[in-house]
């Protein structure tokens, strides 16, 4: 910790001033607000609050829409950061060598962390269009199966894991490579002289020395998954077909604002809380214990 | 002599056998990024594509992959149509004010946390700390309330200043004062600087790169944020240019599917934070491992 050199009585309240001001009108407010709120319903006539303690989250957890609802988040969430993650890895271990370019291929796999996942979803919106879309196109060549997401959910949930899959997946990738460099090759050829082969090397030595990097890229993508990704959906899919891509935080977002149920809502938002603050405290314990061997 | 002919002639095809392999890995290197690179590139190469076409061949099958001659039509559509000059304005200033909020705020109070011992530090550093746990979708309802009650909504201070606050600036500056020596400010006091003059002529000029690094984050946060704008605009010339494309996407079946005109609009809105990340790359790398620690 550093020694303050500073004296002034009244100057770092100053400072700290607006930081504190925001934090507290547009996070801690609202925060404690959805709490409290959670805890209430309206009337029918929606002129007043009425107590219902923990009558929301009864009625939420028996909520078979909700439930699902968080299925198909986990599900998205698994896809998105597991397959996105290993897809990743495997190609920069393949592509693990010392090669000429890397920066520029560093440059052409990074720009797409720059787009939307709401307009991400729009360019991936096309390419799996029913009538128009060139991937149903060619499938039509394979099979007569109809991969309409229009109609099908799973089609739908597809659609919406592959693009944020695509958007992440340069970043990803980057990373990786950049983490690969770190490890001496001499450890690698050592291994191979010992009669390791590509697969178990990979197993033994690449994976574990790359623990630190899928840790950050881990969380990193999970918290992208749950809670960046309100645009794609509403862009896209619309939690359709049905509530098929109807992730949390979408749902949360419809019943307060398109179906004005303030206390569900709320409880929602307090259910996400706890989502993050399970993200947040996994983060550092693990953080702090910088998974390496 | 013959056998050290022998043994040059052993060791040079062993390097050979060596070289061959490490060409061969080359090769696969190369030939599994320029694969990636080429994949992660077809969304938007299919999105110019389309946005070059008129709708008749935007809309054809089989899906035509070569660019056609309705460019200027198709975006000068999309321009008229969308109000795009209204609304990338809308995003450029909120992208801007966030980056250029967000930066001051963060960096007075690293400042004040860092160079100052006041009663109540540790608190508003806990505070700051806790805002990592509260993203938008968490607290939905309750945030649009606190901006009712403000009289926000709608307006360019409720686009911005609720998203101003976060911890991950005030933590980067924090660890970068850390690494200052304590001398400079203390040789700073010697020549009768305050504490304002040390911030300003020392330790602005010094965190330049932390704050290019920073910028590049925060504008392509605050440009592609799509749930806030959304909740918190009610009138079309307020939308921000990402939540403008989505109403271009027709709904339903009887609206008649101008792709043409939708990629135009897409790739518009897509081109400036995909410019600052290419333009500032080196500052975004940087940004990316710093705010992610």
């Amino acid at each position: 910790m550093k020694r303050t050199v500073f004296r002034n009585r009244w100057l770092p309240y100053a400072l700290v001033a607006p930081q504190v001001a925001i934090t507290v009108v547009f996070f801690y407010w609202p925060a404690l607000d959805s709490v409290r709120l959670s805890l209430y319903r309206a009337s029918p006539f929606g002129d007043r609050l009425i107590f219902v303690g923990w009558g929301n989250f009864a009625r939420l957890f028996n909520d078979a829409a909700y439930v699902r609802s968080a299925m198909t988040s986990v599900v998205f969430a698994f896809f998105v950061t597991v397959i996105g993650l290993a897809l990743a890895l495997v190609l920069a271990a393949l592509a693990n060598a010392k090669i000429r370019g890397l920066g520029v291929y560093r440059s052409l796999l990074l720009w797409p962390y720059g787009i939307a996942p709401a307009i991400a979803g729009i360019l991936w919106l096309f390419i799996f269009h029913p009538s128009y879309g060139v991937l149903p196109y060619v499938l039509s060549f394979v099979t007569a199966y109809q991969f309409n997401w229009f109609l099908k959910g799973w089609v739908a949930m597809t659609l919406i894991i592959v693009a944020a899959i695509w958007k992440q997946f340069g970043y990803n990738l980057a990373f990786y490579l950049a983490g690969l460099q770190g490890i001496e090759t001499s450890v690698l050829e050592a291994a191979s002289v010992d009669g390791a082969g590509p697969i178990r090397r990979f197993l033994a030595i690449t994976f574990p020395l790359l623990s630190p990097v899928t840790f950050f890229l881990f969380t990193l993508n999970m918290t992208f998954a749950f809670f960046d990704t309100f645009g794609l959906v509403h862009s896209v899919t619309q939690g359709g077909p049905g509530d098929a891509t109807s992730i949390l935080v979408y749902k949360a977002w419809k019943d307060g604002f398109e179906n004005l149920q303030l206390g569900i809502s709320a409880a929602q938002s307090v259910v996400l809380m706890a989502v993050v603050i399970g993200l947040t405290a996994f983060q550092f314990r693990f953080a702090e214990k910088r998974v390496n061997y | 002599m013959a056998r050290a002919v022998e043994a040059t002639a052993t060791v040079g095809l062993a390097v050979t056998a060596r070289r061959r392999r490490r060409d061969w890995s080359g090769f696969t290197a190369h030939a599994i990024l320029l694969a990636s690179v080429a994949v992660l590139a077809f969304p938007l190469y299919y999105a110019v594509v389309i946005s070059t076409q008129t709708v008749g061949q935007a809309t054809s099958l089989p899906p035509r992959l070569l660019p056609s001659t309705a460019l200027l039509q198709n975006y000068a559509e999309a321009w008229q149509r969308a109000k795009m000059g209204r609304l990338l304005f809308n995003s450029a200033v909120m992208a801007l004010a966030i980056a250029v909020g967000k930066i001051t705020i963060s960096l007075l109070s690293a400042f004040a946390i860092v160079y100052f011992d006041f009663r109540g530090k540790w608190l508003v550093f806990w505070m700051i700390f806790v805002t990592l746990m509260l993203p938008i979708p968490v607290r939905i309802v309750s945030t649009y309330e606190v901006m009712t009650q403000l009289g926000w909504v709608n307006t360019y201070w409720g686009l911005t200043v609720p998203l101003m606050a976060s911890a991950t600036g005030t933590f980067l500056f924090r660890q970068f004062y850390q690494t200052i020596p304590d001398s400079l400010a203390e040789a700073a006091q010697l020549d009768g600087a305050g504490p304002l003059r040390f911030l300003w002529s020392i330790l602005l000029p010094l965190s330049k790169a932390n704050i290019a690094a920073l910028f590049v984050i925060l504008f392509v946060y605050g440009w592609n944020e799509y749930l806030w704008p959304l909740m918190i605009t009610t009138t079309p010339e307020m939308r921000t240019a990402v939540v403008g494309v989505e109403s271009l996407v027709p709904r339903g079946g009887s609206q008649l599917a101008e792709w043409n005109v939708i990629m135009a609009a897409a790739v518009m809105v897509l081109l400036p934070p995909v410019a600052v990340i290419v333009v500032m790359q080196r500052w975004f790398v940087k940004g990316l491992i710093e705010t992610e620690k």
